[in-house]
């Protein structure tokens, strides 16, 4: 059993993309051979944290300005010449504006490059729709040789770009802007292809990633006061997903909710369908956006007006359990 | 005739054999690059040992205009990488030798390009990690002219100047033309060499199929650390060596027929034997 946060820890807020330049300056100082590669966005990233957390780190932070397309690259020049190179930028310029890039020179050759931006989802709030990114799972997803961690909060991001660190070859790294609760203990590890149960239940499965793991776990605690078990199962990994713990679940419980802050299309939503059709079809509901581009608005809010929340899973829960 | 011209007679040769049984490829810009890639391979340009593609210490080179992949292939085979018979199984099933270049499958190619518009930013990326751990390598990447019409090439070369990447060097195939007709006639991207200067690089124009030439400027820039990337501008040719296919841009991705093929050698070799008994 993974370890989670205590109930002190868990009323503590943090982004999951103030992980990121904290934990390259860990990696670094353990000897990884870490570079960082951003589109001037170091501060929002926190990149920046990175290359000012030792003298000899600030050599190691490439600042491409606003060029995301180049900045894939240089990072795939870096990752050749022997270093693991991490690269910045918002999820939406950072996977879509440079996804050609991140195609055909970084997974075709298969480079050490981890495509880690952060303001994925809703959770950039009133920079509206151009810069709520929903697609970047289904577009990461689709690629070869690709692995895509989405992880729930700041201590699971932290586990997640040391994964990527020790795993050969692109890996993605969903994060977010929005402080959220924490959810682990600080110093929980995660392996690639392993889901984790989280809470135990037998009415429902709920499959979750990301911001929404937090929102799963109210959606419980909101069920039980209702008589109604349900099991959350965090699959950060969402490739290589972790088909044995899911399947396991759904046989036991017989319907499943998947929830995640991102398009209904090509995400978690369809792997976890993906795998339930081939190896257990049962009801599935999904918690996502619905084909639809974001609109301004603070984090919480936007959870709210596109049924992200925990409301919104009790109600999916309720449909799945009235199909089985 | 120099050695160095057979060489190229011989990579120019192979290029349209592998081609013509492959019955898809790009001939035009594959022979407008031909005395270039001569040059590095075979002119002392680049420090490369084809037995240690990987070794420490050499130099990179990286082919942006990944359509030019037969050209690569004939100079990696003769120049020891892979044998020389393989160039035949060009773009067929279960070969190494794929349509563009995979860096997964075929010794000496460093990254795997086709995409346009990549390779310089790749080659700044070596740049930089080679710069980062003060090692030695120098970084050369081959780009077309028509590739230049990419935002990413100015990206890359914003990039290069700003961070003083003088371990590299950027050639430019400059042989006016890609599949739709005349580079300045498809969309110009005007003057390559005063872009290039103005973005903070090092220029050089050079006849690219002069590899004499070739050796000399390649050489320089490689030996030069002046706290500027270089390019050079390479004048050529597209199908040189073969005069039914030399500045028609409908050779740019097009095989010979066999008939096609007898003829191109025909001229390619009688060019030979005439340089051969000239001098």
């Amino acid at each position: 059993m993974v370890k989670l946060a205590s109930a002190e820890m868990a009323e503590k807020k943090l982004a999951t993309r103030a992980a990121f330049g904290a934990t390259l300056a860990e990696l670094a100082e353990e000897g990884v051979p870490v570079v960082a590669v951003d589109a001037d966005l170091t501060g929002s990233t926190t990149t920046k944290k990175f290359a000012a957390a030792a003298p000899e780190n600030a050599d190691k932070l490439f600042n491409c300005g606003i060029a995301e397309q180049n900045m894939i690259d240089v990072a795939a020049g870096l990752a050749l010449t022997g270093h693991v190179a991490y690269t910045g930028s918002f999820a939406v310029f950072g996977t879509g504006r440079a996804y050609d890039q991140i195609r055909n020179t970084v997974c075709y050759s298969n480079l050490d490059v981890k495509i880690c931006p952060t303001h994925a989802g809703v959770s950039v709030g009133p920079d509206g729709g151009s810069h709520q990114m929903l697609e970047d799972i289904s577009l990461m997803r689709g690629l070869p040789n690709m692995r895509v961690l989405v992880p729930a909060d700041y201590a699971a991001a932290r586990a997640a770009i040391k994964l990527a660190a020790k795993t050969p070859g692109p890996v993605y790294v969903r994060m977010g802007r929005a402080a959220v609760p924490c959810v682990y203990d600080d110093d929980v590890e995660l392996e690639l292809g392993r889901a984790y149960v989280l809470r135990e239940g037998s009415d429902a499965t709920v499959v979750a990633c990301g911001v929404e793991i937090r929102e799963a776990l109210a959606a419980a605690d909101m069920l039980a006061e209702e008589g109604v078990s349900i099991e959350v199962i965090d699959a950060f990994s969402v490739k290589p997903l972790d088909e044995d713990t899911i399947t396991a679940s759904v046989a036991k419980t017989g319907c499943c909710v998947v929830a995640e802050e991102h398009s209904v299309h090509g995400g978690l939503g369809s792997a976890v369908a993906e795998c339930l059709a081939r190896k257990n079809p049962a009801p599935c509901e999904f918690v996502g956006v619905q084909d639809r581009f974001g609109k301004s608005g603070e984090f919480e809010e936007l959870l709210g007006y596109f049924n992200l929340d925990a409301a919104a899973i009790v109600e999916a829960v309720k449909r799945a359990m009235g199909r089985k | 005739m120099t050695d160095l011209t057979r060489v190229a007679t011989d990579l120019r040769c192979d290029i349209l054999r592998m081609i013509a049984e492959a019955k898809s490829g790009h001939p035009g810009g594959s022979l407008s690059c031909t005395d270039i890639l001569t040059s590095l391979y075979f002119g002392g340009v680049l420090k490369h040992d084809p037995k240690n593609p990987k070794m420490e210490g050499r130099d990179w080179f990286f082919l942006a205009k990944g359509h030019a992949a037969p050209a690569l292939y004939a100079a990696l085979a003769h120049a020891g990488y892979f044998p020389v018979e393989e160039l035949m199984t060009l773009r067929k099933l279960g070969t190494r030798l794929q349509g563009h270049p995979d860096c997964n499958l075929c010794p000496g190619v460093e990254v795997s390009t086709g995409s346009l518009g990549q390779g310089l930013s790749i080659a700044a990326g070596t740049a930089c990690g080679l710069a980062l751990d003060g090692k030695e390598g120098s970084v050369f990447a081959l780009l077309g002219d028509g590739e230049c019409e990419e935002g990413q090439v100015w990206e890359a070369a914003m990039f290069s100047a700003h961070r003083k990447l003088d371990n590299l060097t950027a050639i430019i195939d400059h042989n006016g033309l890609q599949i739709d007709g005349k580079v300045t006639e498809v969309c110009s991207p005007e003057d390559l060499g005063v872009k290039f200067e103005a973005f903070g690089w090092d220029v050089h124009h050079v006849n690219g199929h002069d590899i004499d030439a070739l050796i000399e400027v390649l050489t320089a820039c490689k030996n030069s650390r002046d706290g500027k990337p270089h390019a050079v501008i390479a004048e050529t040719v597209k199908g040189k060596g073969v005069s039914f296919m030399e500045n028609e841009a409908g050779w740019h991705g097009k095989a010979p027929s066999a008939e096609q093929l007898e003829a191109a050698l025909a001229e390619l070799e009688a060019a030979r034997d005439e340089e051969v008994c000239r001098g």
